[in-house]
């Protein structure tokens, strides 16, 4: 009974030493955004203030780059997306025989080290684009999203993948024999089945391509992006507006994910409240049934 | 890859593989191997189309070649824009050359600085795998096993926060932290245990611990699918057994845990040594990391050859490490990628 006591409280400061390793560096650096303090400190607290928020707005470099990521996000999960649903397609399409190969093949970006793809990305598209005369895709934007694609589709793959594991092909077969054309079961059977598994990859994607930096930095040539503005800042000194950068990041990703939360709680609830209606249903014709019957 | 051999292989590759994939096809169906509708009857025309154009764009624009790419610049020596597919652009090891010798010629004295900087990356990234694995093991093991559904909603909400702001202001928190105004010196210095401020940025302590805490999450999540799979029924019998704690850890929890343990420390490993943010931002003056010097190839020393050596190097040592590593505790990639 002793050693369990001593190990639950062992345990115990086991578990608030890791969340104050994992949760206080935020906390720090959350604080020193309020202290009107010229460095980043919690330490003495100076004074309250909010200005290095509206510091950060006027911030022009930092503006410009927050504006090229969500456009290069949108760009990525515009391509990604299509390509991880190919990809996840011909996953279960595909011989047995070369299925290992393939899969190796698009699933090796997510084991190579982010620089890698970034300067095979930029050493590619160089020449690609000096040989063929479309010198107007040698562009930061493009080869970011290009750089960018190959990861984040192999995430985007393995999330959709997932899904259509459990997909029923008899509903396709069935949809088939009723006299649907091959583009039609696509539309409407595939792809609402996947749409949860859509949503999520296109999250998920405009995320990793708004906060990725190691690709990013090697594939934005002259550009930049939020992250690679961040880089510079924080390497020539700091100041506290870059924390107040990250508190107005937790936010907008706690807002996001709430609102996501609350999405996903409705949709399940209109599909629980159709699955009920539709037991439901049933079982009245069921019960008119055997009402028949019994006449 | 420049010049007409170049453009043969960009477009050839593609359509080499594609007419593979059909001779294979067709010699099956011959065979009477193959049982089903075809590809393009299967799918229909557009939708067949659309998916060979996506995938093959895909694995060979974006993935293959431009890695193919990366692999043949290392090999050819930096020239001005004007010679290159001329008579000097031949293959060269002098990039390699370089590396070990710190000349593209001679060979008299090693390039220890560059030498030192690739064995310190993979040396610490190892340190730093092994570090994170004893201190996620617990809690992922306290949430596969013991924790009740409430609890583990609150665990798994607590760790993903610290990584929606991104690796930069992950590795600006730590500086925050231990600069030399920054809270632990002011409190080691309030409770006197030291004078002067300490020099974590300087003595690296910054650099190691943000890049451990970068990358937790990559080994928490692995350990724990792995070992939730568990039958807590083999752990209580173990117990009844008699095994005492470290027992039942070595001998039942991590041999069924061993995917999950291997795709974690891959995960960690990879992710570490080719970590380029956290070496930036808390790196002290004295040491390199490796990936800082690959980028000053790039765009400090503008040598894309060199560059592009360089990032071979780390590729092919990442690959042979985990190779090895599977080796070791016999496990197959099909396993740890799951």
């Amino acid at each position: 009974m002793k050693t369990g006591a001593f190990q639950r409280v062992m345990f115990a400061i086991y578990i608030a030493i890791f969340f104050l390793y994992l949760l206080g560096p935020l906390a720090v650096m959350g604080v020193s955004s309020f202290n009107t303090s010229q460095y980043p400190q919690v330490w003495p607290f100076e004074g309250f203030t909010l200005s290095w928020f509206s510091d950060l707005f006027a911030d022009q470099d930092m503006m410009y780059g927050l504006q090229m990521s969500v456009w290069i996000g949108l760009l990525v999960v515009a391509i990604s997306v299509p390509v991880g649903l190919a990809g996840a397609i011909v996953m279960t399409q595909i011989q047995p025989r070369i299925r290992s190969t393939y899969y190796l093949v698009v699933v090796s970006p997510v084991l190579t080290p982010g620089i890698i793809i970034g300067i095979s990305t930029v050493v590619f598209w160089r020449q690609f684009t000096g040989v063929t005369g479309t010198r107007f895709l040698y562009d930061g934007v493009v080869l970011t999203v290009l750089g960018q694609a190959s990861f984040i589709s192999a995430y985007c793959m393995l999330i959709i993948l997932a899904r259509l594991q459990r997909f029923d092909r008899a509903q396709e077969e069935a949809a088939l024999d009723l006299g649907a054309s091959y583009p039609q079961v696509f539309r409407h059977i595939l792809l609402p089945f996947l749409k949860p598994a859509l949503f999520s990859a296109g999250v998920l994607a405009f995320l990793s391509s708004f906060e990725n930096y190691n690709t990013t930095t090697f594939s934005i040539l002259a550009d930049k992006t939020l992250t690679t503005v961040l880089a510079g800042r924080v390497r020539q000194g700091s100041t506290p507006a870059i924390s107040a950068l990250a508190v107005m990041i937790v936010a907008a990703t706690l807002a996001g994910a709430l609102v996501y939360e609350v999405v996903k709680r409705r949709a399940d609830a209109a599909a629980a409240r159709r699955q009920r209606a539709a037991i439901a249903a049933e079982e009245t014709e069921l019960s008119g049934d055997a009402g028949a019957v019994l006449a | 890859m420049s010049g007409p051999g170049g453009i043969a292989l960009v477009f050839g590759l593609p359509i080499a593989v594609a007419f593979i994939f059909f001779a294979l096809a067709a010699y099956e169906r011959r065979m009477g191997i193959a049982t089903g509708p075809g590809f393009f009857q299967r799918n229909g025309m557009a939708i067949g189309l659309y998916l060979v154009i996506a995938v093959s764009f895909w694995a060979f624009f974006i993935i293959l070649l431009p890695q193919l790419a990366m692999v043949d610049m290392s090999f050819r020596p930096k020239l001005p824009p004007s010679q290159m597919g001329g008579p000097k652009d031949l293959y060269t090891l002098e990039n390699y050359r370089y590396f070990l010798f710190g000349s593209t010629t001679s060979t008299e004295e090693w390039n220890w600085l560059h030498i030192k900087a690739f064995f310190l990356t993979i040396g610490a990234s190892v340190a730093i795998t092994l570090l994170n694995f004893a201190i996620c093991y617990p809690l992922a093991f306290h949430m596969a096993q013991s924790a009740t559904a409430a609890r583990l909603r609150v665990l798994l909400l607590l760790l993903i926060i610290p990584y929606w702001v991104n690796e930069i202001l992950r590795a600006f928190a730590f500086r925050v932290l231990l600069s030399s105004g920054g809270i632990i010196n002011q409190m080691l210095m309030g409770v006197g245990a030291v004078n002067e401020p300490i020099d974590f940025l300087g003595a690296d302590v910054g650099l190691y611990m943000g890049l451990s805490y970068a990358y937790l999450l990559m080994m928490i999540f692995p350990l724990y699918n792995a070992i939730e799979s568990l039958d807590r029924n083999q752990i209580e019998a173990a117990r009844d057994l008699g095994a005492p704690w470290w027992h039942i850890h070595a001998f039942v929890v991590m041999p069924h845990a061993k995917p999950g343990i291997a795709s974690g420390c891959t995960l960690v490993f990879m992710l570490t040594a080719g970590a380029l943010a956290a070496p930036l931002v808390l790196g002290g003056p004295r040491t390199l990391w490796f990936t800082p010097i690959v980028y000053d190839r790039f765009y400090q020393a503008f040598n894309w050859p060199q560059g592009a050596a360089y990032a071979f190097i780390l590729l092919v040592s990442c690959i042979v490490f985990v190779l090895v590593v599977l080796k070791v505790f016999r496990l197959s990639l099909g396993e740890i990628t799951r």
